[in-house]
């Protein structure tokens, strides 16, 4: 695995960091924590460099704010290239499957499109791993079982929750991340970004209205009496229901 | 070094202005496993029919796979008019390279303007390398679907924390780009007498080029699933803790139904997150719900409001849940539920007699 620097995306994402210092353990590679957000994020990155982690990376400027997954994944991606300019070629990246609302769990795949990286989403484990050939054997957590499949580094991984439990900070850990400064890019960090591909000004998707649904409007009705009456009161309106014949009930 | 990196960066968007017009009709992308296609593509394609019908446009559907032909015919009998065809053994399991590289040579050469995936695990795969390929925008996990005058697909999914709905509108890039939640739409009514058109669309592969090998796949029979229960018993933060759902798993097993959780109760750890309806879960459409201590916020609602009949249990009589069910119980769930068990248990066992 040449210099094996898995990279991790997505904040917050403590179990593709977990799975990354595994590798680290086991064969050696140098783990670069990298996220997009505000200037907040660095605390996640100082955890992350307390369970080991070697590098924490915060790509951060107002220029990215209202980013869709498109503008996202350049960014990220540009991103990824630096780290590998900075640090040497990133073998793997471990992205979380989804941090929260507004992301859809579509940045991962973004990201392995755009610098033509193997993809494999919903890994719930790392069966194997020849550090030698970059080979290794997952596992994808699907709706009706699991898959088994192998592929070849690079690779980007997306995870879920049931792949590792994330370790403590060691003491050594914790000291270091106490004097540790997360490193800060900024737009004016990556030479070949092109502005116009960034932040909402480089979204096509556009939020046109927001609004608070309405209920679908039902004839509810609202029963009466003793938890008794009330309860063979429902059972009696759904036996006269068309439930009755639809499911099944003699 | 430079100019190596900027080759290597996919899905630039093209500069200036671009004429979209040939972009016409609306593309599904038909789901399968071994042979067997997903319900979510027979829901899209009913819902797609009605989005067609109002742009006046053709709905057409990709099938991708080995042996699946059968499948091709199918999605002519739930609605599509032409289905592009692409069978090889290189497409026999999904596989993110082969799976776009068809996808990305259909929308390119036939053009649609709107293409629609269902967002299930291999959707959300294909989507977002597909959309970032082409490039064009996305609107991942959509629960309404509609277009406009301006033949703009209007995608709404839910936002901030789940709340609300955002409309999210691409103007600039065709295809116009969704995945939407299994679920949430009706498929039509098959219909075998319909007639379209099949196309087959080759593309040259060979498998020593694809890095990727699926080695197998384990079949999950005690995977929780709640897409296709008929019958769902779902209980909330009312109910307490795990002790209180073991009341619900009787009522549902009585019913042959599967209990069920709000986000509350899964987050407080009470359930797997695998039974959990709402929008960050599961949407379902079962034919009877209950909804069991469950106040009925809107990403609790999103997620099961198209079921056929409701019955809500609360001991607030204000909580909006009782605005969406058909019969609402203000009381006492620990009361209430052991009595509807026994009361069904009654009506439903053949009482023997001898």
């Amino acid at each position: 695995m040449r210099q094996g620097v898995p990279a991790v995306v997505n904040y917050f994402d403590m179990h593709g960091v977990e799975e990354a210092l595994r590798i680290k353990d086991k064969y050696g590679a140098r783990v670069t924590v990298l996220t997009m957000g505000p200037p907040s994020a660095d605390k996640a990155l100082k955890q992350c460099i307390s369970m080991g982690a070697d590098e924490g990376v915060l790509v951060s400027d107002r220029a990215f704010a209202g980013a869709d997954t498109l503008a996202t994944s350049y960014v990220l991606a540009t991103a990824i290239y630096k780290a590998a300019d900075t640090w040497g070629p990133v073998d793997i990246i471990f992205a979380g499957k989804q941090t929260s609302d507004g992301d859809t769990g579509q940045v991962g795949p973004g990201i392995a499109c755009r610098i033509d990286y193997e993809q494999l989403t919903y890994v719930q484990k790392v069966e194997d791993l020849n550090p030698e050939t970059g080979e290794l054997t997952v596992h994808r957590h699907l709706e009706d079982g699991v898959e088994r499949v192998k592929t070849k580094t690079p690779v980007l991984i997306t995870v879920v929750t049931e792949l590792n439990v994330p370790r403590r900070a060691s003491l050594p850990g914790m000291l270091r991340a106490a004097r540790y400064t997360p490193i800060v890019w900024t737009t004016n960090d990556f030479e070949d970004l092109d502005r116009s591909k960034i932040g909402l000004h480089g979204s096509p998707t556009i939020v046109s209205k927001t609004w608070v649904p309405e209920p679908k409007h039902v004839e509810t009705e609202m029963l009466s009496g003793s938890a008794q009456e009330m309860s063979s009161a429902v059972i009696d309106r759904l036996f006269a229901s068309e439930l009755k014949q639809s499911l099944n009930w003699a | 070094m430079a100019e190596e990196r900027r080759r290597k960066m996919i899905g630039l968007q093209p500069e200036g202005e671009i004429d979209w017009s040939e972009y016409k009709g609306i593309m599904v992308v038909v789901e399968q496993r071994a042979g067997q296609a997903k319900p979510v593509s027979w829901q899209l394609l009913g819902e797609a029919k009605r989005l067609a019908q109002k742009l006046d446009a053709p709905l057409m559907a990709l099938v991708m796979g080995e042996g699946v032909r059968d499948i091709a015919d199918e999605a002519i009998g739930y609605g599509a008019d032409i289905v592009y065809l692409s069978d090889a053994p290189e497409l026999r399991d999904y596989r993110t390279r082969p799976y776009s590289r068809v996808c990305l040579k259909v929308i390119r050469t036939y053009k649609p303007e709107i293409v629609l995936m269902g967002a299930t695990y291999t959707g959300r795969d294909l989507a977002g390398a597909i959309a970032t390929h082409l490039p064009t925008g996305l609107t991942a996990d959509s629960t309404q679907l509609d277009v406009d005058d301006e033949r703009l697909l209007l995608a709404s999914r839910p936002a901030f924390s789940e709340k609300m709905l955002a409309t999210i509108l691409c103007k600039q890039f065709k295809p116009q780009m969704a995945t939407v939640r299994a679920g949430v739409f009706q498929a039509l009514p098959f219909d075998s007498a319909r007639a379209g058109e099949v196309v087959e669309v080759s593309e040259d592969m060979r498998e020593g080029d694809i890095v990727t090998k699926v080695l197998e796949f384990i079949q999950d029979t005690n995977r929780v699933n709640l897409e296709d229960a008929q019958v769902i018993v779902a209980g909330g933060r009312g109910v307490g803790g795990p002790d209180g759902f073991k009341l619900l798993e009787e009522l549902a097993r009585t019913l042959g139904g599967t209990v069920a959780a709000s986000r509350a109760a899964t987050d407080l750890g009470w359930m797997d997150h695998a039974y959990q309806v709402g929008q960050t879960g599961t949407t379902v459409r079962p034919k009877l719900y209950f909804a069991i201590g469950i106040s009925g916020a809107v990403q609790h609602v999103v997620g099961m409001q198209n079921s056929d009949y409701i019955i809500a249990v609360n001991k607030d009589a204000n909580a909006p849940i009782f605005q969406i069910a058909n019969y609402g119980i203000v009381g006492d769930l620990f009361e209430v539920v052991p009595l509807l068990t026994r009361a069904f248990q009654e009506r439903l066992t053949p009482v023997v007699t001898r």
